[in-house]
């Protein structure tokens, strides 16, 4: 079953065709790759997808539901988490504050709630605590939790924004770039937590330019090229492509 | 609330604090009742700045027109316990009106605003702060609702029954004088509004206006629903303000437009930044040091030039202006986060000047 479909999807930014009738479809469990040079419209669907640019064309289907026309929060809320290229944590909040923000569309308490602190409400607060506590052990920075997001080294911010967004409790996990910055032992441990985080029933989609890691974790690959699709496959058949060889390194010179 | 690792420390603490605060207006009755006018109107500067501060301080959203909600509040309690309608409503009755209409202009103002932020917001802000004020100026012709430029007289001091907050009284002996009365009232408004702005602070809500303040798209994407959650926080810091608006217009029983210019929405929020944004302690302490300086200058700054130099050569205004502006320059120079900052706020202001 198809957890998310990209139908003819198309952003233009000017005179830039951003992304130009991308079509896909993402089956529930699977690790889907999302890769092409730098330009190429990938981090564009991200933001199309998650609701912070609305399509020109085409629309999304997740979860048997069109998304035309959410909001980003409801997109988040619907069950799509994500994460950034260039991190974006609440910085000068500690890492549990960060991610029991990330509790926010699974909770309720309001005003009222938070002024006379009912029952319900201190159940509610100690539910967020314990969850956000669990998070940041599952990715291996609970010891870091009462420290401000901002101080901590680059990987342990990547695996932060990574428990934020499972705090959604996602359907759909979408990592941008999280191997970015990480040295090779991180990107190992990286790969074996995306790997864990499918494991536990959460579909990802991933953008990475590390191909060793793209190769290990993707069940498949989808290459985009100035906004265009231009290979759908299993990792080892995408990245003997021709296609792909060229869009990467250019035509060569003597054919 | 943290005064210690010794809980007993602690409890002392708070019994000395309660004391004082329990005999302070007789204390300073014996100086002179202005005194504990004067104090009512701090504690009534308290309750606007911790307002405002959860607009500017929680949510980081510029407000330089939040005095317009104070006016609201004050207006409404006018028009609906004074002779300018011949009405008088209890104050019970009218203070959550007050609020609720304070609460709809919050809104009304954050509707239109919503995209906009620092600068921009500051300029739209301070532009509705003095649209409503001019408003109230005109609302006297063709129909006279707000009795224009002259203000509203004759206004209902709080009274329940018999007892009125403004007249004075004998009790146990002591001599209550209506402003003695007011003070415990506002003084029960201030824990109120304490408690009410830590318990905000640390929720769900708190947490969902701080992550707006830092990072917005993030906060979207992590579920927020920001139009919702600012709305909110311009409500909330209406609310306040129009309470506040509503007890100042009993105490007062005049007010007029003047009462609600510009300058006043840049002392609160002066209020707010001179004692650290964010920080409930540190914004009270902000509203202690700007309603009482200028007052103490006031008494003192006339006798010490005619012991000096026989005249007056500056005027106590003149001093007050000098030195509020100094204390500014210094306290961004020195502490750019406020006199006591709120941890977040000092680690935000460090990353910006990196």
């Amino acid at each position: 079953m198809n957890l998310l479909e990209g139908r003819r999807i198309g952003k233009r930014f000017g005179g830039v065709q951003a992304l130009a009738g991308v079509s896909f479809a993402i089956a529930a469990g699977e690790i889907f790759g999302l890769i092409g040079p730098n330009g190429a419209g990938k981090t564009t669907l991200f933001n199309v997808l998650t609701g912070i640019y609305p399509p020109d064309q085409g629309a999304f289907v997740f979860d048997g539901r069109p998304l035309a026309g959410r909001k980003a929060h409801e997109v988040a809320a619907a069950g799509i988490a994500r994460t950034f290229q260039n991190i974006r944590l609440f910085a000068n909040l500690s890492a549990i504050e960060n991610v029991m923000i990330g509790r926010h569309a699974k909770t309720r308490a309001g005003v009222w709630g938070a002024i006379v602190r009912n029952r319900r409400t201190l159940d509610e607060e100690e539910g967020i605590v314990r969850r956000a506590l669990e998070l940041l052990d599952y990715v291996g920075i609970r010891a870091r939790a009462n420290d401000p997001a901002g101080s901590l080294a680059y990987g342990d911010q990547r695996r932060l924004e990574i428990a934020r967004a499972l705090a959604i409790e996602p359907k759909l996990l979408a990592l941008d770039e999280p191997a970015a910055g990480m040295n090779p032992i991180e990107r190992v441990a990286l790969g074996k937590l995306i790997q864990a985080i499918r494991a536990s029933g959460i579909t990802v989609l991933l953008i990475e330019h590390d191909v060793r890691l793209v190769m290990n974790v993707c069940d498949r690959v989808l290459v985009l090229d100035y906004g265009e699709k231009i290979v759908e496959g299993r990792p080892a058949a995408v990245q003997s492509d021709p296609r792909v060889i060229e869009a990467y390194l250019g035509r060569p010179r003597a054919a | 609330m943290r005064f210690g690792k010794n809980p007993w420390i602690a409890r002392a603490g708070v019994v000395l604090i309660a004391i004082t605060l329990a005999v302070l207006p007789f204390a300073l009755a014996q100086v002179g009742t202005a005194w504990v006018r004067i104090t009512n109107y701090a504690v009534l500067y308290i309750l606007l700045a911790l307002g405002l501060n959860i607009v500017v301080g929680f949510a980081g959203l510029l407000d330089l027109g939040y005095i317009a909600f104070y006016a609201v509040g004050a207006y409404t309690y006018a028009l609906l316990a004074s002779p300018q309608f011949g009405l008088h409503l209890p104050f019970w009755v009218i203070l959550p009106i007050g609020a609720a209409v304070a609460a709809f202009f919050g809104v009304v103002l954050g509707a239109p605003t919503l995209k906009l932020r620092g600068d921009y917001l500051a300029i739209v802000t301070l532009g509705f702060g003095e649209i409503i004020r001019i408003f109230l100026n005109n609302l006297s012709r063709p129909v006279n609702i707000t009795n224009g430029p002259q203000g509203i007289g004759g206004i209902d001091p709080f009274s329940l029954g018999e007892f009125s907050l403004a007249a004075p009284q004998q009790l146990f002996g002591l001599e209550v004088s209506g402003p003695i009365k007011y003070y415990y009232l506002l003084l029960a408004a201030l824990i109120g509004i304490i408690v009410v702005n830590l318990r905000l602070q640390n929720s769900r809500i708190g947490r969902a206006w701080e992550a707006i303040r830092e990072d917005e798209i993030a906060a979207r994407a992590s579920g927020i629903n920001t139009t919702n959650i600012k709305l909110l926080a311009f409500a909330m810091g209406a609310t306040f303000g129009g309470v506040a608006g509503g007890m100042f217009s009993a105490i007062q029983s005049f007010i007029s437009p003047e009462s609600f210019v510009l300058v006043e929405s840049v002392m609160v929020l002066s209020m707010v930044v001179l004692g650290g944004m964010g920080n409930i302690w540190g914004v009270i302490l902000g509203a202690l040091l700007l309603s009482f300086v200028p007052e103490i200058l006031r008494w003192t700054v006339e006798p010490a030039q005619m012991a000096l130099f026989g005249r007056m050569l500056v005027e106590p205004e003149v001093i007050r202006m000098l030195l509020f502006g100094l204390a500014l320059v210094l306290v961004m120079l020195f502490r750019p986060a406020g006199l006591l900052p709120s941890a977040v706020r000092r680690r935000e202001l460090a990353e910006r000047a990196r």
